[in-house]
């Protein structure tokens, strides 16, 4: 099922939370969500969850919108929100089983889906437990199980590994990877690994509009415009003077920028100007000099760095 | 229809499973036995096969029960956060509003339920009015309706429980005994709409054993009132 955002827009006093954003997410696609705190994430997960009422724009659900079919819409989509919240004094058991009759699951069904739930989040051992008394990992299991439970076609998560430990991170993005094969899955982190790893495509929102949309690969390559390498010098017993090297290094013309990242072992970070090469003209200075190139490797852009990059200005 | 039902049953499961309701349920029967048998103007000092020193006391305790079980039935969840994983649900906000004001009634008419030991006992002492005790309970549960709607209401407007209870309790004042207070001082036009406006006047006609159309036009106008500001409230909350 497809969800297609058309020119979403929610204003809260005078601040602009989504600015009229416009995407389509296809099923069997996992869209990552990405932006400093207050971007405009959660909004746009609520907007398409029906809890929120946009002011301008609408969010089509399959062939359901959010404005004209809220009911339908509410019936294929399964939420974790931020914080996920729970009746904490309810057991386990009874929360699923009243998640499960409010979505309407045939009678019959409703336990046989509780205990495939329990199974598939590793509620196996806490099952009896009121909710209040998990640990957090644990509650994110049931915010899980109750987003899953209905086996929706649309899955909505907002921060869905926050507070699990690393063995849970990896559990749990296993299993949003092999739920994204079949379904529609909108996901939204502060931790870009977890982005990079689960994710067929990556958002990122910045003050309420999208600044990037893309594969992790095409988003690096993006940023990467300028060609910026690690070289490391052996003088070679010459007077070694990392300040030497680096006024040298610094005559290159197609040059833009040295760093000097270890100063005793003479490696420095070289950043070309768009569009050229210094490689060549590294090894020639070397050669000039009568240095060795200890190293010479291509750096790869961060994701972490396209973060900053689109989202601090 | 099938929703509302779930929600009423997690709703009355939740009085149960927070001890509200025992609390509730001990505190009301102990009062209203306390003053019906035993204490002040009860049933023995007035010596008439009435129930009018137990509705009398019941007045009074639900008056001051009622905000203190809906005071959570909003507000916790607005606090919490569970209310949107409730409203994210094939549920409409009615379906919710409904849900909660019915387990509270619920819990109520259970409540008035378990003083039925004190008609049978009472009609077995004298001849009591039967038609006049029936329709006194259906007085105190419109009653209860009606405080419930209001005390789900101030619920609903913050995520504050002790909020929702004063308000509760600060509308309430009015009608159950400001409004008749200044309506016997007001006098003329003013003093008949507060008369009429008075919760106390309608259980009274209601308790002497007639169901006047007046008086459920009353209560039922007040108790939809209550439940369709706060289904504005959950409308507004969301936009």
């Amino acid at each position: 099922m497809d969800i297609v955002v058309e020119n979403l827009t929610k204003v809260y006093g005078s601040q602009r939370a989504v600015d009229n954003i416009s995407f389509r997410v296809k099923t069997g696609e996992v869209l990552g969500f990405l932006g400093p705190n207050g971007a405009g994430k959660t909004t746009t997960m609520k907007a398409i969850t029906t809890y929120l009422i946009p002011t301008e724009g609408d969010v089509k659900v399959g062939e359901y919108s959010i404005l004209e079919q809220p009911e339908e819409v509410k019936k294929v989509i399964g939420y974790l929100p931020e914080s996920n919240p729970l009746y904490q004094e309810m057991p386990i058991i009874d929360y699923l089983d009243f998640v499960a009759r409010l979505q309407g699951i045939e009678k019959s069904r409703i336990k046989e889906r509780i205990l495939e739930m329990v199974r598939i989040c590793g509620l196996e051992g806490e099952k009896h437990k009121k909710i209040g008394e998990l640990s957090k990992g644990y509650k994110q299991r049931v915010g899980l199980a109750q987003a899953l439970i209905h086996d929706p076609e649309v899955l909505i998560l907002d921060e869905p590994t926050s507070g699990l430990d690393p063995n849970q991170i990896v559990e749990i993005r296993e299993l949003i990877k092999h739920i994204g094969r079949e379904k529609t899955v909108i996901l939204s982190s502060h931790i870009l690994a977890e982005v990079e790893a689960t994710c067929d495509r990556i958002m990122i929102i910045n003050k309420g509009k999208i600044v990037a949309d893309g594969t992790a690969d095409s988003l690096r390559r993006q940023a990467q415009g300028k060609e910026m390498v690690r070289v490391g010098i052996n003088t070679e017993g010459q007077a070694a003077e990392a300040m030497a090297v680096y006024e040298k290094l610094k005559t290159i013309d197609t040059l833009e920028m040295v760093d000097i990242i270890d100063g005793d072992h003479l490696r420095f970070e070289v950043q070309s100007k768009a569009g050229t090469s210094s490689v060549k003209a590294i090894f020639n200075l070397c050669v000039a000099n009568g240095w060795t190139l200890t190293e010479l490797s291509p750096v790869e852009t961060k994701l972490e760095d396209v973060f900053r990059e689109l989202t601090i200005k | 229809m099938k929703q509302i039902w779930v929600i009423t049953k997690r709703e009355l499961q939740s009085f149960f499973d927070s001890l509200t309701a025992y609390i509730m349920l001990v505190a009301f029967l102990g009062f209203s036995g306390l003053f019906t048998w035993l204490y002040g103007s009860d049933i023995f000092f007035v010596k008439q096969a009435s129930l009018q020193a137990f509705f009398g006391v019941a007045y009074w305790t639900l008056f001051f029960f009622i905000p203190a079980l809906t005071m959570r039935l909003f507000a916790e969840e607005n606090k919490t956060g569970t209310i949107e994983l409730l409203l994210t649900r094939p549920v409409n906000d009615w379906q919710v509003v409904i849900g909660k004001f019915l387990a509270t009634l619920l819990l109520i008419v259970i409540a008035l339920a378990f003083t039925l030991p004190y008609y049978i006992t009472v009609a077995n002492l004298g001849n009591i009015d039967h038609g006049a005790t029936i329709t006194a309970y259906l007085g105190l549960i419109l009653i209860s309706a009606s405080y419930i709607s209001i005390g789900i209401f101030t619920s609903s407007i913050s995520n504050n429980q002790i909020v929702g209870f004063l308000l509760a309790l600060a509308i309430g004042i009015l009608f159950h005994f400001l409004f008749s207070f200044l309506a016997s001082s007001a006098g003329g036009f003013v003093g008949d709409l507060l008369y009429y406006l008075s919760i106390n006047s309608h259980f009274e006609s209601i308790s002497r054993g007639v169901i006047d159309s007046k008086d459920l036009v009353f209560f039922f106008s007040l108790i939809f009132l209550g439940l369709v500001s706060t289904e504005a409230v959950l409308q507004k909350n969301r936009s």
